[in-house]
């Protein structure tokens, strides 16, 4: 099970936080905090396999993760996953981002975190990977900005909406 | 900007906080904000309700307070556009959980969306069920997921497998519901729903052995669907460098795995396929490599044939040997999980494994240690320990003290002399000394008590090492109590096992000296200090009244002014701890001294300090013979703590108070009466003294008195002066309770006795009526 999916930039700030188990506001933000610092001091040439902090670790957890330039994307999993298919997830996942904005850079995290979400919400549910075949991820999400867009003519305003 | 900040769009509020210079000025910004979109909640505005949500999420990603954005939340959900309904539920999956009031209220909007027919819609439900939902609303919706498994649209059924996984995680009854789908469920194409149908399947079984059993007819079926995957050519859908759908390969051999553990005819039927995926799969890149690792495992825990198991073990063999990191943390995480059940065939790759000590990345490195330490056997112990008490002196800090205790661990139980395991343990406390575990000082002296022969070596070296190094506090400890004990055999004549050494006596209390005084030492070491000195004073030739130092001169007319009482007791209570017993229990000193020896063997085992007595719950008081009760508890073995003990001797009777005695127990002559002293000085102090007479014809043996206070008191029983009480009015037996009553609470005290009289064997349990008030205020 995967239990908690993590995005933050070099000098931590989060970009992207989904738990797949409840923890209080004050435990995500240590939980963020303690997995920047735990990865970052991390070299190059080193494997892309943690164990886990004290709050979200335990003997069973460990973070995988990669470093993808300005970001580092960390899956934080227990035992029942497997290390290198974790790690192909991301690259899958990295992949479709790509895919939907085009060339993704940090700024697109930045300015479309919802849409992270929703693209996420098509890989990963309840903490298991549902779908890992990108054409049929981004098919979906265009689906339903298709259907949200529909939406937005119903109610227009002098402004355009976000 | 006021007017329209209301409805400031979200990437121009993200532009806003960017463009903020402070930590302090983002505060600002995002406080002002916030205040706006709480207006905008209260007014209603459903126009931008959902706008107003997502500026909300993004501040929570960042930290800031979001909860009053719960009940919006539950509004859009409620909403029938999917924009809304899209960042409701986001918000949901966010914001509420469990331990929220307004977590299930959004079970009814649920249950209409799953009903409602768009998939997207279902979809978003879906999700937010399988990401919250809590027990009761699993229950409540698992019909109508059950329903969504049979739906045409290919998506929705793909959740609602995964749903179904996290309902059973939930409400584990719920199995009933979801697994007759699975049959079905496993003919699907789509590879998205065969994942989760291999998920749900895997999960049912990991539950029930029932489901597993029910299960096992597929095992023919899910080998053809992987066969499939894995001889089919390239198929662009579904393929990651080359492999077809490696997810799906790996979740199958896991499913496997589960279903042909401990089981001959389902083992049989994979063996081929699994030979077949571990001969042929393309190892050139990660997709692979996850595949083949999920292949080793499966072949490792099935009942597989021993050329395949061979083979298995030599892939991760190879594997250790891969340039690629990642490959090779996951061959050491492989064969780690493999060297219980396959030992042997693990023992082959040691001098690999042993290589990753010197790893520079610290996780590959912490996995190498972990098994070396299991590969330790009695062959390979010498050359074994030399490898990692170097990887111990070079090692990150935060492995030092799993590499300390996992070396002494090993030395205990393969050490094939003890000078090489006092060796051992020298040289891990001198290397890592403040990462070792509380126990170890323990040990060692332990260890060096029992082994006569090395006495005259430990305490050299010993005494070398601490000359040269006062900051490691448990090798201080050890250091000072073995000089403490064997001082003598410092001084006089030489040891040839170790180099000449010419030691003086002011020499070495000089170094005791540094130790008492220096600022590294703490409490406890200076305390190991100070017993070691006293006990010198009777080893040491020559009174060393006339040292030198003031310090040690006080020092020694202290303590000699202490033992004018009590002189006629110091040798004997500072004679030579004889040999101690494995398992911690050490002869009672106070017993020696007052000339009984306590019998131990029936006493509880490994006491820990001194001060922590156990408190015993009055009703509590001895259900079993299993040691609940307060037995009469042998010294500590931390020598240090016989300080205390020196000061608290018991052998001088406490002086009189005129508190009445009282009789408690009468049987067949045999008669218990407690006397009870409060000494002066210590208020919260009662010292109880049992005595039990006999004036039958029977002699009473076996004779053990237990005690239960309540428990904000705390109670020590001292050894009794004896186990049998003479027919005829022979010598009373007698035992002394010490009671603390910190909170002056009123005594309760209950009493249990077993013995023998008449050729019967006896048990009462009594508590104490009509205890003297003044024994306890």
């Amino acid at each position: 099970m995967i239990k908690a999916i993590l995005i933050f930039n070099n000098h931590g700030k989060p970009r992207l936080s989904k738990f797949y188990q409840p923890y209080s506001e004050d435990t995500q933000q240590q939980i963020i905090r303690e997995t920047f610092h735990l990865v970052s001091k991390r070299d190059e040439n080193v494997c892309n396999f943690l164990e886990g902090g004290l709050l979200i670790g335990g003997s069973d957890n460990k973070l995988i993760y990669r470093h993808y330039a300005t970001l580092y994307f960390v899956f934080c999993v227990d035992s029942s996953e497997s290390e290198l298919g974790i790690l192909d997830l991301i690259q899958v996942f990295v992949e479709t981002l790509d895919k939907c904005f085009e060339n993704v850079c940090e700024l697109d995290l930045i300015f479309h975190v919802d849409k992270v979400h929703n693209i996420l919400a098509e890989m990963v549910m309840g903490g298991m990977v549902l779908e890992t075949n990108m054409n049929e991820i981004v098919t979906q999400i265009e689906a339903q900005n298709k259907l949200e867009k529909s939406e937005t003519f119903i109610f227009q305003s002098p402004r355009q909406d976000r | 900007m006021v007017a329209s900040s209301s409805s400031l769009k979200l990437q121009d509020l993200i532009q806003e906080i960017r463009e903020a210079k402070t930590q302090a000025q983002e505060r600002e910004v995002i406080q002002k904000e916030c205040a706006h979109i709480r207006a905008s909640f209260r007014d209603g505005d459903p126009l931008h309700r959902h706008r107003q949500l997502a500026k909300l999420l993004y501040v929570h990603l960042l930290g800031y307070p979001a909860h009053f954005g719960q009940m919006e939340c539950l509004k859009l959900i409620a909403s029938p556009r999917f924009t809304d309904k899209r960042v409701g539920y986001l918000g949901a999956m966010l914001l509420l959980d469990e331990r929220q009031d307004a977590h299930l209220l959004i079970t009814n909007s649920i249950k209409t969306d799953l009903s409602q027919g768009i998939q997207a819609v279902q979809g978003l439900a879906l999700c937010t069920l399988s990401a919250t939902g809590s027990a009761e609303m699993c229950r409540d919706l698992a019909t109508e997921v059950e329903k969504l498994l049979l739906q045409p649209s290919a998506y929705v059924r793909k959740k609602a497998v995964l749903t179904a996984v996290h309902m059973i995680r939930k409400v584990p009854e719920l199995s009933d519901i979801f697994l007759p789908p699975c049959a079905q469920l496993l003919h699907e194409h789509h590879h998205g729903i065969l994942l989760g149908t291999i998920t749900l399947i895997t999960e049912l079984c990991e539950r029930s052995p029932a489901a597993l059993k029910h299960f096992r007819k597929m095992v023919p079926q899910l080998v053809h669907i992987l066969r499939t995957l894995v001889t089919t050519g390239y198929s662009k859908e579904h393929s990651i460098s080359g492999v077809s759908d490696p997810f799906l390969q790996v979740q199958i051999l896991r499913l496997l795995r589960i279903l042909g553990r401990n089981h001959e005819e389902s083992s049989e039927t994979m063996n081929d396929l699994l030979a077949q995926v571990a001969t042929n799969t393309d190892t050139s890149r990660n997709a692979g490599n996850a595949v083949l690792f999920e292949t080793v495992l499966t072949i490792m825990d099935i009942r597989s044939a021993a050329g395949l198991r061979v083979l298995a073990v030599n892939i991760l063999g190879r594997f250790l040997l891969n340039t690629d990191r990642n490959i090779r943390y996951v061959a050491l995480t492989s064969l780690l999980r493999l060297v219980q059940s396959d030992h042997s065939a693990v023992q082959r790759h040691r001098p690999t494994v042993v290589e990753c000590l010197r790893e520079p990345d610290g996780s590959l490195s912490r996995r190498a240690l972990e098994l070396s330490l299991a590969l330790v056997n009695s062959s390979n112990v010498q050359a074994m320990i030399q490898e990692l008490q170097g990887f111990l002196e070079s090692c990150p800090p935060d492995l030092q003290a799993d590499c300390a205790s996992g070396i002494l661990l090993a030395a205990e139980r393969f050490a094939p002399t003890k000078r090489w395991h006092i060796d051992t343990t020298l040289r891990v406390l001198t290397t890592a000394g403040t990462h070792v575990r509380d126990d170890a000082v323990a040990s060692l002296t332990q260890l060096i008590g029992g082994a006569q022969e090395l006495h005259a070596y430990s305490v050299r070296r010993l005494y070398s090492a601490l000359a040269e190094d006062l900051s490691q506090q448990p090798l201080v400890q050890a250091a000072t109590w073995c000089i403490g004990e064997y001082g003598d055999l410092l001084l006089e004549g030489s040891c040839e096992e170790t180099e000449p050494l010419q030691v003086e006596e002011e020499e070495v209390l000089a170094l005791l000296e540094r130790v008492l005084q220096s600022h590294m030492s703490l409490p406890a070491t200076r305390g190991y200090a100070l017993t070691a000195l006293v006990k010198l004073s009777t080893r040491l030739r020559g009174d060393n009244k006339s040292c030198l130092d003031v310090e040690l001169q006080q020092r020694a007319v202290e303590y000699n002014t202490l033992f004018q009482k009590y002189d006629h007791v110091r040798a004997a209570i500072l004679e030579k701890i004889p040999l101690v017993e494995r398992g911690g229990s050490q002869v009672d000193e106070e017993a020696k001294e007052s000339k009984e020896t306590a019998q131990l063997s029936e006493a509880a085992p490994v006491p820990t300090e001194p001060q922590a007595s156990k408190l015993l719950d009055l009703l509590d008081l001895l259900d079993g013979p299993s040691g609940d009760a307060q037995h009469p508890r042998p010294l500590d073995p931390t020598p240090g703590s016989a300080l205390i003990h020196l000061l608290n001797l018991p052998c001088a009777p406490p002086p009189p108070a005129p508190i009445p005695n009282l009789k408690v127990f009468e049987r067949e002559g045999l008669q218990l009466d407690l006397s009870f002293v409060r000494p002066p000085g210590t208020p919260t102090l009662l010292l109880i003294t049992v005595t039990a007479t006999n004036t039958s014809g029977g002699d009473v043996t076996h004779f053990i008195c237990q005690a239960a206070v309540p428990k904000s008191f705390q109670l020590q029983l001292q050894a009794p002066s004896g186990d049998t009480v003479p027919a005829q009015g022979g010598l009373p037996m007698t035992q002394l309770l010490r009671i603390l009553n910190p909170k002056k609470a009123p005594l309760r005290l209950k009493l249990r006795l077993t013995y023998n009289h008449f050729g019967q064997s006896v048990q009462e349990i009594f508590e104490v009526n009509n205890l003297p008030v003044e024994a306890w205020q």
